[in-house]
C-alpha cells in the first residue's frame, strides 16, 4: 500500500519535473535552493527509491532471502488468479457502493444539519463522531453486533419484530455489502461536513432571492443548493472513491474476505499473497492496484474539477 | 496455514515451549569479552512465542537449566507467533539477527527458511538417536538435521463425545459408510445434538476433512507426497480428492449444526464437550481448550482417524512438535552453551518432566529420551493406539514443502456449498502451484 499511498502525491512534486519548476520559481523564491536539499533527500530515499523497488521487486520471485527477475511472470500469474477475478468485481462494486451512498446520505444529512433543527450542533457532531473511532475497533464491535445467533442485531429483530435476521457477514451474497454499510456509517460523517461546508458556503441571497420568487423547498434544493455545492460533491466522490478502491482494515476486521472469497477485494488478496510469503507477486499487486486507482481517478477527477471551475 | 493458525491458538496452551534472547548486536558484543576469558560465564539468548503460555513455560525452562548450568544466563526474547513470525523469522535470519536459539515450526515452514544457509547443523548430536524417524524427516534436509523436539505430538482426526456415542448405542466407525451412518443415526434418535460440528469463525479447522485425510491417501498410495513435490499428483484426483468430496457430502446430507458459519474452535470445543455436538473433525492439540474450561469433562471426549472409504486404508493423520533450531550466526562459546540448552530442555529428565508439565499432553513424544508419565486424557490414549498398530502418518505439511496458503477459504467455500468438491480442490491446486513455484522446485 505504500506504493499507492506515494504514487497519489500530485506529478509536480515527483522529481523529475523539478528542475523547469526550481528555474521558474528561483526568480521569485526567497530561499536559496539548498534550502529544499533536506526535504528532497527524505523524499528520495523514504518515497522515490522504494516506489521504483517496488516497480523493479514486481518482475522478481522474491523470498527475502533471494529475488529472481521473472518478466511478466507474476502479473501473468495475477491475472490468472481465480480470486483476483472476484477481488477486482467486489473493489468496484465496494467502491461505487460506499460511494454513491455516501454522497446521496451526506448531502441529505447536511441538508438537514444546515437547516434550523432543534439540537443542530449535538446533532453534527453525533453524525461526525464515527469517523474518530478506530476503523478495527468499529469492525470488530460490529462483528460481534451482527453474529447470526448470538449478535444484539438479530436478537432485537427476533425478540422484537419476530423476524429471523439473515446471516449478515456468513452468507456469502451479503457479506461485502454489510461491510459497505458499516463503511457507509463510519465514513459519512466526512462527506456530511465537506456538504455542509459547502452549502454553507452559498450566499443567503440566493435563497431570499428564491423564496420572493415563490419557489418552494425541493425547487431551492434542486436549482440552489445542489448545482452550488457541486465543488463539495466532487471532493466527497474522490476521496470516497479513492478510500473506497484502497479499502482493506474494515473488510479484514469483519470478514477477513470471508466466507471462502465471497468478500475478497484487491487490497485485501494482495494482503493474503504478502502473508503467504508471496513477496513479488503481491508487489504486483500492489502496482497493478496504483494502476487501476490512478486510470480511475485522474479522469474522474478532471471532470469533476474541469466542472466545478467553469461554474465559479 | 494450519499448523500456524492452530499454533496461535492453541499451541500456547499445549505443551509448549519457548524463549527467548536478547538481540544478536548486544549478545555479539558481550560475548566477545565473555569469550576472551574462557571459562567464564556465557549469555545466550533464546527466542520464542508472545503469548503468555510460551513465556510462562519459557522461564521454567530457563529457570531448570540455569541451576543445572550455573556458567550459562539465558535471556528471553518473544515475537509472535503466525505468518507475522514468520516473516519476522525470515527477516531475523537474513540480517543476522536471530537469537542463539529459537522456537518455530518444522516440515514445510522450516524447509521455507533455507536451513542448510542458515541454521547450524545438529546431526552430531547425541540426542538425535533417540528421535522417531517421523520427526528426523521433518526437521531435516539431505545435507543435515536442525531441530530438536519439545513438546508431544498430536494428532488430526474426529474428536467424540464417548457418553453421545454410548448412550445411542454406537461404534467408533473404520470406513467412511460407517461414519455417514452413524451420524444418520445420531440425526434421526437425538434431533437435538449435532452430528457433525463445524466452526467456520475460526476458518483454519475448516481445513480438517483435507488435512486428516492425508494418513488414508498416504496408505492407499505411499509415493503420493513425493509425486506431489514434483507436480504429478492433483488433489483434483483421487485418491487426494476424497477429503474435499467427504466434505461436501456431510454438508449435503445436512449433518452440520446450524451455526456453522459463525462458531468459533473454543464454542465448538464447549458444544463437545457438553454432548451437543457427537463429533468434530479436529485436532487433539484442542483438547487443552477443554482441560483449561470444562477439566472434568476431559475424559469424555475420544479421539478417531478421519475414516477413508476403504477400512484398510483408514490411518491416523499425526502433527509433529516443533522443535529448538540454532541460526549459523551463533558461534564459539555461545554455540556451545545454546547446543547444551537444546538437550538439556529436549531430553534430559527435568527437560522432558517440565515438556509434560507445562501443557496437556496431546500424543506421544517423538523423543525417546521422554516417556509419558501419569494419567492422560481418553483420546490420546484412543491416539496411542494408532500408533501401536503403526498405522499412523505425518500430515502432508511434514512431508512435502508446499502447503498452499488459501486452503482455510477453499475448504469454508466447499463446506459452505459456496463450490462443490471438485472446484475446491482445482482452485487448491492452483494455489499450491504458487507456493512451489516460489519455493523453485523443479517440475512446477
Amino acid at each position: 500500500m505504500t506504493t499507492t499511498t506515494t504514487a497519489l502525491i500530485p506529478d509536480d512534486v515527483l522529481p523529475a519535473r523539478a528542475p523547469s519548476g526550481a528555474r521558474r520559481r528561483r526568480m521569485k523564491s526567497m530561499y536559496p535552493s539548498w534550502f529544499y536539499i533536506p526535504a528532497a533527500a527524505l523524499f528520495l530515499v523514504f518515497f522515490a527509491m522504494p516506489t521504483f523497488a517496488s516497480f523493479y521487486f514486481a518482475f522478481t520471485r522474491w523470498s527475502l532471502f533471494a529475488h529472481t527477475f521473472i518478466g511478466w511472470a507474476n502479473f501473468v500469474e495475477f491475472f490468472q488468479d481465480p480470486q483476483l477475478t472476484t477481488g477486482f468485481i467486489n473493489t468496484f462494486i465496494y467502491g461505487f457502493v460506499t460511494s454513491a451512498a455516501k454522497v446521496v446520505l451526506g448531502l441529505a444529512l447536511a441538508v438537514l444539519l444546515t437547516s434550523p433543527v432543534l439540537g443542530r450542533g449535538y446533532l453534527r457532531a453525533v453524525v461526525f463522531f464515527p469517523v474518530l473511532v478506530s476503523t478495527i475497533g468499529v469492525g470488530l464491535t460490529f462483528k460481534a453486533l451482527l453474529d447470526p445467533f448470538h449478535g444484539l442485531i438479530n436478537g432485537v429483530l427476533k425478540n422484537v419484530f419476530g423476524i429471523t435476521g439473515p446471516g449478515w457477514l456468513t452468507d456469502p451474497h451479503m457479506a461485502l455489502l454489510t461491510v459497505a454499510a458499516v463503511d457507509v456509517w463510519k465514513g459519512v460523517g466526512i462527506a456530511t461536513l465537506i456538504f455542509i461546508a459547502g452549502i454553507v458556503a452559498v450566499p443567503q441571497e440566493y435563497f431570499e432571492a428564491a423564496r420572493v420568487d415563490g419557489a418552494g423547498s425541493w425547487a431551492i434544493f434542486r436549482r440552489i443548493t445542489l448545482p452550488l455545492s457541486r465543488p463539495a460533491m466532487g471532493t466527497v466522490i474522490i476521496l470516497s472513491l479513492i478510500g473506497g478502491l484502497r479499502s482493506f482494515d474494515l473488510i479484514y476486521a469483519m470478514t477477513q474476505g470471508g466466507p471462502g472469497f465471497s468478500s475478497d477485494v484487491i487490497a485485501s488478496v494482495i494482503y493474503k499473497q504478502y502473508q503467504a510469503g508471496f513477496f513479488g507477486l503481491s508487489t504486483a499487486g500492489n502496482v497493478i492496484l496504483f494502476v487501476v486507482v490512478t486510470a480511475i481517478m485522474i479522469p474522474v477527477s478532471r471532470l469533476l474539477n474541469g466542472k466545478g471551475a467553469e461554474e465559479e | 496455514m494450519f499448523s500456524r493458525r492452530f499454533l496461535v491458538r492453541a499451541a500456547a496452551s499445549v505443551v509448549g515451549v519457548t524463549l527467548v534472547a536478547g538481540s544478536l548486536a548486544a549478545c555479539s558484543a558481550g560475548g566477545s569479552s565473555s569469550s576472551s576469558g574462557s571459562g567464564g560465564k556465557v549469555t545466550i539468548s533464546f527466542l520464542t512465542q508472545n503469548d503468555s503460555q510460551s513465556v510462562a513455560t519459557g522461564k521454567k525452562y530457563i529457570a531448570a537449566f540455569e541451576k543445572a548450568y550455573p556458567n550459562i544466563t539465558v535471556k528471553m526474547d518473544t515475537q509472535p507467533a503466525g505468518t507475522q513470525g514468520d516473516n519476522l523469522t525470515k527477516t531475523k535470519l537474513s540480517t543476522g539477527e536471530m537469537d542463539d536459539v529459537f522456537y518455530y515450526n518444522d516440515g514445510s515452514l522450516l524447509q521455507a527458511l533455507d536451513p542448510d544457509k542458515q541454521l547450524v547443523d545438529l546431526s552430531d548430536q547425541s540426542w538425535v538417536k533417540g528421535l522417531t524417524k517421523d520427526f528426523k524427516q521433518v526437521v531435516s534436509t539431505s545435507k543435515g538435521l536442525y531441530g530438536a523436539p519439545v513438546g508431544t505430538s498430536f494428532a488430526g482426526g474426529v474428536l467424540y463425545n464417548k457418553k453421545v456415542y454410548s448412550k445411542l448405542g454406537l461404534s467408533v466407525p473404520t470406513s467412511w459408510a460407517e461414519f455417514m451412518s452413524n451420524s444418520e443415526k445420531i440425526k434421526a434418535q437425538d434431533p437435538s445434538v449435532t452430528p457433525i460440528l463445524q466452526t467456520y469463525g475460526d476458518d483454519w479447522t475448516a481445513q480438517l476433512f483435507v488435512l486428516g485425510d492425508f494418513a488414508n491417501v498416504a496408505k492407499a498410495d505411499p509415493k503420493w507426497a513425493s509425486n506431489y513435490t514434483k507436480g504429478k499428483e492433483k488433489y483434483s484426483n483421487q485418491p487426494a480428492l476424497a477429503g474435499f468430496q467427504h466434505q461436501q457430502d456431510t454438508k449435503d446430507a445436512g449433518l452440520y449444526n446450524k451455526d456453522f458459519a459463525s462458531v468459533t474452535n473454543i464454542q465448538g470445543m464447549k458444544l463437545l464437550a457438553d454432548g451437543n455436538a457427537a463429533q468434530y473433525p479436529m485436532l487433539t492439540a484442542s483438547l487443552a481448550t477443554v482441560a483449561q474450561n470444562e477439566p472434568s469433562e476431559l475424559n469424555d471426549i475420544g479421539f478417531f482417524a478421519l475414516p477413508a472409504d476403504n477400512a484398510a486404508d483408514t490411518q491416523a493423520t499425526i502433527w509433529q512438535p516443533n522443535a529448538f533450531y540454532i541460526p549459523k550466526t551463533t558461534t564459539g562459546d555461545k554455540l556451545d552453551a545454546a547446543k547444551k540448552f537444546i538437550a538439556y530442555i529436549s531430553s534430559s529428565k527435568t527437560g522432558c518432566k517440565l515438556q509434560q508439565s507445562t501443557g496437556v499432553v496431546t500424543g506421544p513424544f517423538v523423543n525417546s529420551a521422554c516417556k509419558l508419565s501419569g494419567s492422560v486424557p481418553a483420546a490420546v490414549t484412543d491416539e496411542q493406539k494408532y500408533f501401536d498398530s503403526g498405522a499412523t502418518s505425518s500430515a502432508l505439511e511434514f512431508l512435502s514443502p508446499i502447503k498452499g496458503p488459501n486452503l482455510p477459504s477453499i475448504t469454508v467455500q466447499v463446506g459452505s456449498g459456496i463450490s462443490t468438491a471438485k472446484q475446491g480442490a482445482a482452485l487448491y491446486d492452483q494455489d499450491v502451484k504458487k507456493q512451489a513455484q516460489q519455493l523453485g522446485l523443479p517440475g512446477w
